[in-house]
């Protein structure tokens, strides 16, 4: 399991700075409406505090995506394809789990001589970056369930979706003549004939559960209201299903809910002992970087009424000036 | 009835056989790309997945590509006839620009086999400035093939096509430099979605005139850099009369270019952070100082009257526009997860390649063709 990488937060913490929470009254002016999460949507609550790192989640994603296991260099000597060590996301690993550790790292979910589980993959954001720049249409959001996506036959390539994701979520298998990307779609083959996704289908704690963001809204809002020690029956699988849950007592939870204002929100949504930063979840304003550039270019180019308008006065001005020379190739005229 | 004239000198020199070579060795890297995948060849990866031969290639390539935008505007649209020397040779070299850019991209494509998807109407998606990007070069560069086609027309006697073309021609001029205007500052547009990614001493809602203005600006330094050059090699007689007198034009866009970057950066209280020290913020001056020299050459009467300074003018806003791309694209990018990159040498060698391509194209073009000024390609 892959330590989170200290440089990582200490890089986004000094960037949190610049990119402030809330927009600048520019950027907020030429941004285009947000997006509004669909009453129908579907996510994850992925609580930190839960997790103990099994990776049965991992373990059962690639089982169920068909991803091949992968083996850093360092352990190749004795692992010899049999065992999945994923460090992190990548073109042949849709969901992974990472380690934050400081000092002795005695204390499960201590920023301080603590350690803590941190699940990365798809947040499904509500106005996904990787859809509005896709130059073909290959990602896409689902109108109901906001699942977002990915259609290979349609992909050209590009990685616009790599580059422009703020949470590096989206990624490519560079390794392959073929490559395509890879990202987690929510097992939307498996919710198909109604079953949950992988991970949250086999995690045994209820770290990662699966349902309706408005029922998990609920679900996040008992578990933070609830005062620390408190016993407490964590759902499991699905919420609102009927798996025994699992007895456990509430945590101490840091303030704020991962997800919730990111990038214009996601169908995602974190708790952790462990402020979010320190787990390498990267620090993202409020506004929806698709928002943004969506409001700029349409801005722009509206009904493609100023490039008609310059491309009138620029064929006129050609006409008359090339007219003046009469051969293309005549001399230079007086003026100037 | 053309002043225009083939170079009468021979194909094959040291020089061509060097370039013949250069580009025969990126051919074997890119076969190899094509057998084994983008990651055989090139150091990107999931926090770098765009490299040298996007923001190389495209990005910048195409902004040396603007010499012909740039001189059609002048010549064609503020009516200053007396460049109209410089035209040809200009076209030229932004029709391989950008052909060439639009060649890279397909090898730079993970998913090439597919890229028609980008013409397919039920896959367009208007929301992508990347699809807007891609369908005005692909127009610009049929565009320019038109533009330069009177060379063809002359070289191989067809004047019935060549009058037809030439009453048309106002609207391929027209054209010509729309589509620039257009994709030139989308270039800069297509990084308003890294908001969280890019810092803040080059993300800026800016970005689409900031990069229109120097790709503006590297145009006109594209063709006196080539003019020069041209020259010198071939020793024909000097254009620095008509290059000294453009150059005030060019000064005056880059001062402006200096103004909106740094009125912006002082607006958004961002100037503080160029005072940090790190790479990133070392090279944001070397990038804003090569565009200050150039500025300073181009306005003064002496830096314009000197051919030196004006060919090194030009060298500085070439490299300055170049930087900035660089800048605004991967150096001043934050990656996630730590990930660093820097080109291998195989993905150093197809960017070369296709220079070398560039180049090698551009003199066989002008030893065959009624590309420059004839009066001194006939000595």
């Amino acid at each position: 399991m892959t330590e989170v990488d200290r440089r990582d937060f200490l890089r986004g913490a000094g960037f949190a700075t610049a990119a402030a929470a809330v927009p600048t009254e520019a950027s907020a002016a030429i941004a285009r409406p947000p997006k509004q999460i669909s009453p129908q949507a579907v996510g994850m609550l992925y609580d930190s505090t839960l997790c103990i790192g099994c990776r049965a989640c991992v373990a059962a994603c690639k089982e169920a995506n068909k991803m091949p296991a992968e083996v850093p260099a360092t352990l190749t000597g004795w692992n010899e394809n049999t065992w999945d060590s994923a460090e992190d996301l990548s073109g042949r690993t849709l969901n992974v789990i990472k380690v934050y550790r400081n000092g002795t790292a005695e204390q499960k979910d201590h920023e301080i001589n603590g350690f803590a589980f941190v699940k990365r993959h798809c947040l499904h954001c509500i106005d996904p970056s990787c859809v509005s720049v896709c130059p073909v249409g290959a990602m896409q959001k689902d109108a109901a369930t906001g699942i977002v996506s990915y259609d290979p036959d349609v992909c050209i390539g590009c990685r616009y979706c790599v580059y422009g994701c703020p949470f590096g979520v989206p990624q490519f298998d560079f390794s392959s003549a073929l490559g395509k990307i890879a990202k987690c779609e929510f097992c939307r083959h498996l919710q198909k004939d109604g079953k949950i996704p992988a991970c949250c289908d086999v995690c045994p704690t209820g770290a990662s559960l699966f349902g309706p963001v408005k029922e998990l809204e609920r679900e996040i809002e008992r578990r933070t209201a609830a005062a620390p020690g408190t016993p407490y029956q964590f759902p499991r699988g699905k919420i609102g299903e009927n798996r025994p849950p699992n007895a456990a007592t509430i945590p101490t939870y840091v303030k704020g809910v991962y997800g919730e204002h990111e990038a214009g929100g996601t169908q995602v949504r974190y708790l952790a002992g462990v402020p979010f930063p320190k787990l390498g979840l990267p620090t993202v304003g409020r506004q929806s970087p698709a928002s943004l550039s969506e409001g700029m270019q349409h801005t722009i180019y509206q009904w493609l009424i100023a490039p008609l308008v310059a491309f009138v006065g620029f064929a006129f001005l050609a006409r008359r000036n090339l007219a003046l020379h009469h051969d293309d190739d005549a001399p230079p005229s007086k003026e100037g | 009835m053309s002043t225009a004239a083939p170079l009468r000198r021979s194909l094959v020199t040291p020089t061509t056989l060097v370039l013949v070579a250069l580009v025969v060795i990126a051919f074997c890297f890119l076969l190899q790309r094509f057998l084994f995948g983008l990651g055989a060849v090139a150091n990107i990866n999931p926090g770098y997945p765009w490299g040298i031969w996007v923001v190389v290639d495209v990005i910048i390539g195409t902004a040396f590509g603007c010499g012909g935008f740039a001189m059609a505007l002048l010549v064609y649209i503020f009516n200053r006839g007396q460049y109209h020397p410089l035209m040809r040779p200009a076209l030229l070299s932004g029709l391989f620009g950008y052909t060439l850019g639009g060649f890279a991209v397909i090898f730079d494509l993970g998913r090439y086999w597919q890229a028609y998807n980008l013409l397919l109407p039920w896959h367009a998606q208007l929301n992508s400035v990347m699809f807007e990007v891609a369908l005005c070069v692909m127009a610009y560069v049929v565009v320019l093939w038109i533009e330069f086609s009177p060379a063809f027309l002359e070289r191989f006697g067809f004047v019935g096509i060549k009058r037809i073309l030439e009453r048309w021609m106002f609207v391929i001029v027209a054209l010509g430099v729309l589509l620039p205007t257009m994709h030139q500052s989308s270039l800069g547009s297509m990084l308003l979605v890294m908001e969280y990614r890019l810092s803040p001493l080059w993300f800026t809602l800016w970005l689409p005139a900031l990069f229109v203005i120097s790709a503006l600006a590297m145009g006109y330094a594209v063709v006196m850099f080539e003019a020069t050059v041209v020259s010198k090699t071939f020793s024909l007689p000097s254009e620095h009369a008509l290059i000294s007198k453009m150059s005030i034009v060019v000064g005056w866009i880059t001062v402006a270019w200096l103004v909106l970057r740094f009125g912006d950066l002082f607006a958004r209280n961002a100037l503080p952070l160029a005072f940090i020290g790190s790479i990133s913020v070392f090279l944001f001056w070397v990038e804003n100082a090569m565009f200050l020299a150039a500025a300073l050459v181009f306005i003064t009467p002496a830096g314009r009257a000197s051919q030196r300074a004006s060919f090194l003018g030009a060298v500085a806003l070439l490299a300055g526009g170049s930087l900035y791309r660089l800048d605004a694209y991967l150096i001043g990018y934050q990656p996630l997860n730590n990930w660093s990159y820097f080109p291998s040498v195989p993905e150093l060698m197809v960017s070369i390649g296709v220079v070398a391509l560039e180049v090698l194209l551009y003199l066989i073009f002008i030893k065959t063709l009624p590309v420059l000024h004839g009066d001194a390609a006939r000595r």
